[in-house]
């Protein structure tokens, strides 16, 4: 069964300008997924408003991360109709390396390329996708760097950063880019704890720059604070989304309920 | 077509040499179980060997193992071969061979074995002593069966290479399948034998190859 | 004649070595020429192999797998003396150094094929996808990406591939090519005295104990990092 939940735009919003009136820039609807024998997503829709930041919360194995992925075609639905930024990511005909470099991906495992520096990892898409120059590329690059507040580290391998710093330059090889919205895949799962707060710092300043983003992640309080949407998800279905002070406060399902107090302990 | 056939597919060729064929494929068999097993034993023993990190054996033994693997094992076997009448020592052609494949093999088993073994944590050796096990009950028991599986592919590859390296007994006039198949071209005027031979260790050592590839990508995936 | 003084006449002939020393350093630069010539074409071959076999064309793939597994069945020796012997008989006579070019350089490119392709599994996954997530393609990923990192990856056993198949010079012997050993051994005969033997041992020990030392540093230096 497909839950339609219609979104009420009049709630207020705890952060950011007020999000919903124009198309969405992602608006995936009715998304399948099949891993062999495995249903992984059940006819999913997630729509998602200029500025807006949506967080997908849910138990591991929830089809999350695969409906992320999906949104940038690094896996193909089964079916369903994935539109970004006006542009149909399944159409045969769609450009799918010219979509994606508006899409910016952050990974749980970073997968920053190990045998470049810093600023190698940021302007090889530069320099490949966008045609720029090597000192436009650099200049680029090296601006993407200090907005993530490593630019010393331009000229560091990622062997010589701690998870937290090859995470972030992971950001800035998104954003240098200059995407329609970013996806970020657990972003903080693989860091020590001590290390989450600085990414979570360049999300933030991310958000107020207005970047539309799409986070999957378990930082509860980051969701708390600065999500516009919460959409908790279970067993490849939407159970249940709304601003984060309902889902966190009064969530209505008891699957919802479920997840939440066991985060608790 | 036919003239192809008849040159590299001759059957007619191909079943008068047959005879001498198998023999020489018996021939290389025998090599094998002689060469691989004398090999093996050479380098368990370098490699045990190679524990002992004092400079009086390690240096000595890396010369060793770095002087058989520098040489071409064509060059050493015609050395022993060539050389060893005017030293006033007969051995035959298999003797030789056997000798020339020993120093190279062992070589090559022992690197092998080495590495193995120092890719065996030291917490293996403390526990194992801990418990009241000798030195060589350790190696026997606890390092050597991990440090063997976790370089079997490389074992495979070079034992591999064992196998495919009998053919250069033929330079030394041993009976082996090359030697044969090459006689055989020579009175015949017809490639075919060597295609014969060819096809022989073909089918021979494919499996191998196969069962290689796959330990090989295995290896690669479990890192 | 004591048996020391016999065996350095033997072996170590003074005046056999100075007759057959210009021939044996003949050799040894054939041999250098032949070996930087199977080098370069066999890694060039295997590595086109490798990248040919990323692309996952079906049918193009089980050819190159066939040809891999042909190449590293057969021994060298058997390849040579087929190419050599085989191929007049179909009116082209290469001589036996292209005979012995031709077939090193497909054992080699099988065996670089194989470990470069392994290589380029080894990469994770991820690499992949943060590529293609920032809009690379498939070519650009690969060149840029993935086989930068899978050629570390297989830079060791590349390296100890690359010296033992280019020892295999010395089989030339087999089908005339002047190389170090065929020399020698045919100056034993001329001169009923080993010691040119010896000589072309020592050359050998020359040309390879740096090579081989070679490979053993660059085990160690690639093995400390990852």
């Amino acid at each position: 069964m497909i839950r339609r939940r219609t979104r009420v735009a009049a709630e207020p919003v705890m952060t950011g300008p007020a999000p919903i009136v124009a198309a969405p820039i992602v608006a995936a609807s009715g998304i399948h997924k099949h891993f062999g024998a495995l249903h992984v997503l059940k006819g999913v829709d997630l729509a998602v408003a200029e500025r807006e930041l949506v967080f997908v919360i849910g138990p591991s194995g929830s089809g999350k991360s695969t409906l992320l992925r999906c949104c940038n075609r690094l896996e193909t639905p089964s079916s369903g109709r994935i539109i970004v930024d006006g542009i149909d990511l399944l159409d045969r005909h769609t450009d799918i390396n010219a979509v994606r470099r508006r899409i910016g991906m952050v990974f749980q495992q970073f997968n920053l390329y190990p045998h470049m520096t810093a600023r190698g990892n940021v302007t090889l898409a530069l320099r490949k996708v966008l045609g720029k120059g090597r000192a436009e590329a650099d200049e680029i690059a090296d601006a993407a760097l200090a907005r993530v507040g490593l630019a010393e580290k331009a000229n560091a391998y990622p062997l010589e950063l701690s998870g937290g710093q090859q995470q972030r330059v992971a950001i800035a090889r998104a954003i240098a880019l200059e995407p329609r919205v970013m996806l970020f895949d657990e972003p903080t799962s693989a860091l020590d704890p001590e290390l989450v707060g600085g990414v979570l710092a360049v999300m933030r300043s991310l958000r107020e720059a207005g970047m539309t983003m799409v986070v999957v992640s378990h930082e509860m309080g980051f969701a708390r604070a600065a999500a516009d949407r919460v959409v908790f998800m279970d067993h490849g279905l939407v159970v249940e989304e709304g601003p984060p002070a309902q889902i966190f406060g009064a969530p209505e399902q008891e699957r919802t309920r479920a997840f939440l107090r066991q985060l608790d302990h | 077509m036919d003239e192809f056939i008849a040159t590299f597919f001759n059957v007619e060729v191909i079943r008068a040499a047959s005879p001498i064929l198998l023999q020489g494929l018996w021939m290389t068999l025998l090599l094998v179980l002689v060469a691989v097993p004398l090999g093996i034993a050479g380098g368990v023993l370098l490699a045990v060997l190679s524990v002992f990190r004092h400079p009086a054996v390690r240096w000595p033994l890396i010369a060793w193992v770095d002087f058989f693997r520098a040489f071409p094992p064509l060059v050493l076997l015609v050395f022993i071969y060539a050389g060893l009448p005017f030293a006033g020592i007969e051995i035959g052609a298999f003797g030789c061979v056997a000798i020339g494949f020993f120093l190279n093999t062992s070589s090559y088993y022992g690197e092998i074995l080495r590495a193995g073994i120092e890719s065996i944590p030291r917490g293996q050796v403390e526990a194992a002593r801990s418990t009241g096990l000798s030195a060589a009950q350790t190696m026997t028991w606890v390092v050597l069966p991990q440090a063997v599986r976790n370089v079997l592919p490389d074992l495979v590859s070079n034992t591999l290479e064992v196998v495919k390296l009998t053919s250069i007994a033929s330079v030394v006039a041993l009976p082996e399948l090359l030697f044969q198949a090459r006689q055989a071209q020579s009175v015949t005027y017809n490639p075919s034998p060597i295609v014969a031979a060819a096809i022989i260790y073909f089918l021979l050592l494919w499996p191998f190859v196969r069962l290689l590839s796959r330990l090989e990508h295995k290896a690669v995936a479990r890192r | 004649m004591d048996s020391w003084d016999r065996f350095v006449f033997t072996f170590f002939n003074a005046q056999v070595m100075a007759t057959y020393l210009p021939r044996i350093v003949e050799g040894f630069f054939l041999t250098v020429q032949l070996a930087l010539l199977i080098v370069i074409s066999g890694l060039a071959l295997g590595l086109l192999l490798a990248v040919v076999r990323s692309f996952g064309i079906r049918p193009l793939n089980w050819l190159i797998i066939f040809l891999v597994d042909l190449f590293r069945a057969l021994p060298p020796l058997v390849i040579i003396v087929l190419i050599y012997f085989g191929l007049p008989s179909l009116g082209a006579a290469p001589s036996g150094f292209v005979s012995t070019w031709i077939s090193l350089t497909l054992v080699l490119a099988a065996f670089a094929e194989e470990i470069v392709w392994g290589g380029i599994l080894a990469v994770p996954k991820g690499q992949w996808e943060a590529a293609r997530s920032t809009g690379l393609g498939f070519a650009t990923t690969l060149t840029h990406v993935v086989l930068p990192q899978a050629l570390r990856l297989s830079i060791p056993p590349l390296t100890n591939r690359t010296i033992a198949i280019t020892k295999g010079t010395a089989l030339g012997s087999v089908v005339a090519v002047a190389e170090i050993l065929s020399v020698a051994s045919g100056a034993v005969g001329f001169s009923s005295n080993p010691s040119p033997l010896t000589l072309g041992a020592i050359a050998y020990l020359i040309l390879f104990v740096p090579v081989v030392a070679f490979g053993r540093w660059v085990e160690t230096r690639f093995a400390w990092k990852r």
